[in-house]
């Protein structure tokens, strides 16, 4: 299983059909406020529409660039087709592919690892959809069950509860290149009051660019053998 | 037609998209699928890869339908299934609606009723300020792809670290998130320490795993150990959250 990607032609396959399927889902998407402005004869309230704008999309727009930049080499091809429309990228569906990966023992830059973090991420996307759908037929009588006082807690911590285990694997596999960068964060988002749960998105990027330099440089001097 | 958050039209404009997302999704497993076989991946290991997938996602998935009905009491059902199912993440919506309700003089949390007018605009900000990634991904994929290829072929070993560095880099970013408010401690608040030892037991779970694998020899054990680890730390956070909170 150590086939690299030499034939590019399923790849440059999947890059047409991603393409083709995104430009659509972006159409549907837009065109959602759109029919039920036609429906309902409203028009956006203008200046609810820009203000609301100016407050959220520039920050988000950010994010997403860095976010696209950062994830597409961690998703694959088609992981990242699916994902970039699916959402819930960093606390679902790259977790997600890492784990089938690491199962699947196949590196994530070789074609193996292209299929098999895409049929993940499929899998996860079919799963997520679905489940929500039940929510959705079901949400009178799940309501008092999900929101039930005594499972709030479980739900609040999913993403220690996810990290902790994801956590365990990779770094015992990558202790040396994983000090620096972890010490880095922890530091970071103890200390400055501004790093929390709205901020962790932006945090993603530092980290991975810190890591890659400090991976460098170890790898250069020889002590990554 | 008289406007409510909750007509039948939403959930069928919703439904449409939410469909398109589920045929995308079916479309790439296939073809994924053909390919491994293709290539050689024996049907067991796709097969371990997709149930392994689908048993990690219940978790992470019953959260999103909280954050639906959440985010149903202001907007209705369709709108928070369709942002939920396409895109969207709680956080996200929680403060694209904030911001567009505030800017028309509403509260997030206590809207009684929208109009049809101030619906549009809520979901007009919240799809047009998350849709980046859905056109930039088509046009920056096969660059982004392409460069970390012909990095392998520079440097194979470098390519492999890279990667790692890369998987690394997220996690770190996370686990610092877990303990940033650790500090609350000095201010007389446990409940900083909530997360820290909720990521402690799923990490224990974790070794404990791992540790069946090698000296047990329980290898089916690896396949579920993140599922095991992540559900068991939720349960564990019932607990945690009692005593420190």
């Amino acid at each position: 299983m150590k086939t690299t990607i030499k034939t590019t032609s399923y790849i440059d396959r999947v890059h047409n059909w991603g393409k083709i399927w995104n430009f659509s889902m972006l159409f549907l998407m837009v065109m959602f406020p759109v029919a039920v402005g036609i429906i309902f004869k409203a028009v956006p309230d203008s200046k609810g529409l820009i203000l609301g704008l100016i407050a959220t999309a520039p920050m988000y727009w950010a994010v997403g660039i860095i976010e696209t930049f950062t994830y597409i080499p961690m998703l694959g091809a088609g992981g990242s087709y699916l994902s970039f429309v699916t959402g819930n990228i960093s606390n679902l569906k790259l977790p997600c592919a890492l784990n089938a990966l690491e199962q699947a023992e196949v590196k994530s830059n070789s074609e193996e690892g292209e299929v098999i973090s895409t049929i993940a991420i499929a899998i996860s996307s079919i799963v997520t959809t679905l489940i929500i759908v039940l929510g959705v037929i079901l949400i009178t009588p799940l309501t008092p069950i999900l929101q039930a006082p005594v499972l709030q807690p479980a739900f609040a911590q999913l993403i220690p509860a996810l990290f902790g285990g994801l956590g365990v694997v990779f770094i015992s596999k990558n202790w040396k290149i994983s000090i620096a960068p972890a010490v880095l964060m922890l530091v970071l988002f103890i200390f400055v009051p501004a790093l929390n749960a709205g901020t962790v998105g932006i945090m993603v990027p530092v980290s991975v660019v810190f890591t890659l330099v400090v991976s460098r440089v170890l790898y250069k001097k020889g002590l990554l053998d | 037609m008289d406007f409510n958050v909750n007509s039948p039209i939403l959930f069928v404009l919703s439904g449409i998209i939410v469909v398109a997302v589920l045929a995308q999704s079916v479309f790439f497993l296939a073809k994924a699928w053909k390919r491994g076989r293709e290539i050689g991946i024996a049907k067991d290991k796709l097969k371990k890869t997709a149930i392994t997938a689908a048993i990690f996602t219940i978790a992470p998935a019953v959260a999103i339908v909280i954050g639906v009905i959440t985010l149903s009491k202001d907007l209705g059902v369709p709108l928070p299934w369709l942002r939920l199912s396409v895109l969207g993440s709680l956080s996200y919506e929680t403060i694209a609606a904030t911001n567009a309700e505030n800017a028309m003089g509403l509260t997030f949390g206590s809207v009684a009723s929208l109009t049809a007018t101030q619906y549009v605009t809520i979901a007009t900000v919240m799809t047009i300020s998350i849709l980046v990634g859905v056109w930039l991904t088509p046009l920056v994929a096969k660059k982004v792809l392409g460069g970390m290829i012909n990095l392998e072929k520079r440097d194979r070993k470098w390519s492999e670290v890279f990667s790692s560095a890369m998987f690394i880099g997220m996690i770190a970013a996370f686990l610092g998130f877990i303990f940033c408010d650790v500090s609350s401690v000095f201010k007389g608040s446990t409940a900083g320490l909530i997360p820290v030892c909720v990521m402690f037991v799923s990490a224990l779970v974790m070794v404990l795993a791992g540790l069946a694998v090698k000296k047990l020899k329980y290898h089916w054990i690896s396949d579920y150990a993140l599922p095991v680890s992540l559900v068991l730390g939720m349960a564990s956070a019932i607990p945690i959250t009692a005593w420190l909170g």
